[in-house]
């Protein structure tokens, strides 16, 4: 028989008991839709994962430190390169070596420090990092209340939500809800902070790092060292609260408060390599890392190839990332099981409906045969309304699953506008999960339609056309 | 006349020849023989009745020479073909082609028109839709009912339906017509118009007809030849004078 034919007589079919084909199209299209629904929840959140990803800057970032901090995240190199003490030092002239390499739009040093906080006469301490201007585009202050640094020196500072909470006093016991970063900014923005640091300071009182000899004077400098160190105060105006962590890529040493960079780089706080370089000459600022920033992700392995070249240690967030896929292959594969699981059920249902058919229609099977049609003929006809029914429901479950998706996105995005989240397009349905849909309904409903078409063609027509 | 083509004419005469055919069922323990070692010729074009009480092995004989069963033994040859060594296929083939039938229950779809009904073995014989439609319309046309081709079965008397039932098994121009009890629900006034188009179409058309009946009167008033069956043996055959 023709396909013209065949199609034309399977939805013949279809319509004659037009209820029970009905329903049991709805419950592959309620199968497809779960799977559909599964696995655009998998696409939209790890659409979401990227986009997040590649806006935070974590993917176009190297950080560079020396192997003489000898805790250098490439094994290889501490094993093959030269020995940590030969080794070059991470000062000013390898900063600026590396930002003119090619490719780099920045380099700027990683200032942190841990240090104590007054506000309102209490102290707190807390771990403190500048951030150059560039941040601002950082997709951790999205959902800023406040406004960034008003200049590059200006003396501000921007806490991260959690700090905020510690400031009031509010931390929030485990498991509860979070507050409102609004909440939180109102009594904070504009207020003052007392930071108090560690200087390192040249013996004439003028900030100088890191000159060797030349012993200080001052009472609490230190003899014989190439600088004393002062303890400073310097009032900071909180300007910002930032509801994301900027930093999650830091671990233990991620910073809670932030500086401008120039601000914090004119504050001369001693940090830990001035210690460990206590020996090295020169007068310039010895850095403990830097923090590169690539014009595109796919320039940082050449990238960071020519800062191994230059003899330090790098590393970058492209590896993370290739473990974050693996995370989503798994989340797939479970998404997918889930959601083919009504498949499966919605394919029992082909089964049964095509069997109760051959059933019905065992008389017409016979009718058919006796007036010349071929096992194949009967098989392809069960196999066509199989299909047609497999067809249908994954055109009409798609449009499910895309409208439950819809819906979703639409009320999560009310949830998240109400605790001032910026929207989120966390639910996608692209084109080629919707075509793989309708592809594998047809599938399944084939497969379903194995067995019923197969009995159908077997079927004796003597027997079929013996009793009225 | 070489003695090859007088073979060949001869063969071509005989329309179908059983050989000892015979078909059993088998019901646990006892073995019913609903044809038990039947030999008959048919010439071509010759109008057969097939007689006998209920029970007697008349429709399992008929579904034996339309290829819808297979003999449990013996052979029947239709058109030169032994169709015990026939395939699956290639019987359905043969029936496509070579056989129409008509049952007493008539046997169209209902879900169908009669148009759609009268077509269909053309759908199983892959013939374009224009040409199916004039095929269909004509056949109807033949009997009697082009203006009822898109009435439903159910919307139709029995008489009619019956005529639908002869006209899808005109239209792939058969050489054999086999009708099992073709009257057997009808009444006499109708069934009679039904045994005139039988009749015409063996004329006419030159169909080889083989019709089961229970009334000897209608054998008797159309049929050339009555074959008389009894526990699925041959009783009795003889021409119809
Ligand atoms: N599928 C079957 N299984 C068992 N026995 C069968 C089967 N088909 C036919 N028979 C038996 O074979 C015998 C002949 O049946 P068949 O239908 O050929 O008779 P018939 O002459 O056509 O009778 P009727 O005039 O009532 O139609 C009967 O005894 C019947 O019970
Ligand atoms: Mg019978």
């Amino acid at each position: 028989m023709k396909v013209s034919d065949l199609s034309e007589l399977a939805l013949r079919n279809l319509r004659e008991s037009l209820l029970r084909n009905s329903l049991t199209t709805v419950g592959i299209s309620v199968g497809v839709a779960s799977l559909v629904a599964m696995l655009s929840l998998g696409t939209g959140l790890q659409a979401m994962f990227s986009r997040r990803l590649a806006k935070s800057g974590l993917f176009d970032t190297i950080v560079v430190t020396s192997r003489r901090e000898m805790r250098g995240m490439g094994r290889e190199e501490q094993r093959n390169g030269p020995s940590p003490g030969e080794s070059r030092v991470l000062d000013e002239p390898a900063r600026t070596e590396i930002e003119k390499l090619p490719h780099v739009l920045e380099a700027y040093p990683d200032i942190r420090f841990a240090t104590e906080l007054r506000f309102e006469d209490k102290p707190h301490l807390t771990m403190v990092s500048a951030l150059p201007e560039s941040a601002k585009s950082n997709d951790a202050f999205d959902g800023m209340k406040g406004s960034f640094f008003s200049s590059e020196t200006a003396p501000e500072v921007i806490l991260q939500k959690s700090f905020a909470e510690e400031l009031l006093g509010q931390t929030p016991p485990l498991g509860a809800p979070e507050p409102n970063v609004g909440d939180l900014a109102k009594p904070l923005l504009g207020k003052e902070l007392v930071m108090r640091y560690a200087q390192r300071e040249a013996a004439q009182g003028q900030p100088v790092p890191l000159r060797p000899a030349d012993a200080g004077s001052g009472d609490d400098n230190f003899a014989g060292a190439a600088y004393s160190v002062v303890s400073r105060e310097q009032k900071l105006k909180i300007v910002g609260v930032s509801d994301l962590d900027p930093e999650t890529m830091r671990g233990p040493m991620r910073a809670k408060v932030f500086l401008p960079l120039r601000l914090a780089e004119s504050l001369h706080v001693m940090q830990p390599t001035d210690l460990r370089e206590i020996s090295h000459a020169g007068d310039q600022p010895v850095y403990s890392s830097i923090s590169v920033r690539v014009k595109d992700p796919s320039e940082v392995q050449a990238v960071e190839g020519s800062i191994k070249k230059m003899g330090f240690t790098t590393f970058s967030i492209l590896d993370a990332s290739r473990s974050l896929q693996q995370v989503f292959k798994v989340l797939f594969a479970f998404l997918g099981i889930f959601g083919s699981l009504a498949l499966t059920v919605a394919s029992i249902g082909i089964v049964n409906t095509l069997v109760m058919a051959i059933l019905e229609r065992r008389r017409e099977i016979g009718i058919m045969k006796a007036i010349g049609a071929s096992d194949g003929d009967v098989r392809k006809l069960f196999f066509a309304e199989a299909g047609a029914m497999g067809i249908l429901g994954g055109i009409v479950g798609v449009g499910f699953g895309w409208a439950i998706g819809q819906i979703i996105n639409f009320g999560t995005n009310i949830y998240l506008k109400s605790q001032s989240i910026p929207p989120e397009h966390f639910w996608a349905v692209p084109w080629w999960l919707a075509v793989f849909a309708v592809v594998f309904a047809f599938g399944v409903s084939l497969v379903s339609g194995l067995y019923p078409a197969e009995r159908a063609a077997k079927l004796d027509p003597v027997q079929a056309l013996r009793y009225e | 006349m070489s003695i090859g083509s007088i073979v060949s004419a001869a063969r071509e005469t005989v329309a179908i020849r059983s050989e000892n055919l015979s078909r059993y069922y088998r019901m646990g323990e006892t073995v019913i023989r609903a044809v038990d070692g039947i030999s008959l010729e048919v010439q071509a074009g010759e109008f057969v009745a097939l007689l006998g009480s209920s029970g007697s092995g008349k429709s399992s004989m008929l579904n034996l020479i339309a290829g819808l069963d297979r003999p449990t033994s013996g052979s029947v040859i239709v058109q030169n073909r032994d169709l015990a060594k026939l395939s699956r296929e290639e019987l359905a083939k043969y029936r496509l082609h070579v056989v129409g039938m008509v049952f007493q229950s008539f046997n169209l779809i209902a879900s169908m028109t009669l148009a759609e009904n009268v077509e269909l073995p053309l759908r199983f014989a892959e013939v374009e839709r224009g040409r199916r439609e004039e095929l269909a319309r004509e056949a109807l046309d033949r009997v009697g009912l082009r203006a009822r081709m898109n009435h439903r079965p159910s919307e139709l008397s029995g008489g009619e339906q019956q005529r639908a039932a002869l006209a899808r098994a005109l239209i792939n121009r058969p050489k054999l017509l086999l009708a099992d009890e073709p009257t057997g629900n009808l009444d006499s006034h109708t069934g009679t118009e039904i045994m005139d188009l039988v009749r015409e179409f063996n004329q006419q058309l030159g169909m080889t007809v083989v019709m089961v009946t229970h009334e000897r009167p209608l054998a008797e008033r159309y049929a050339q030849r009555m074959i008389f069956l009894a526990d699925g043996k041959l009783t009795d055959d003889r021409p119809n004078v």
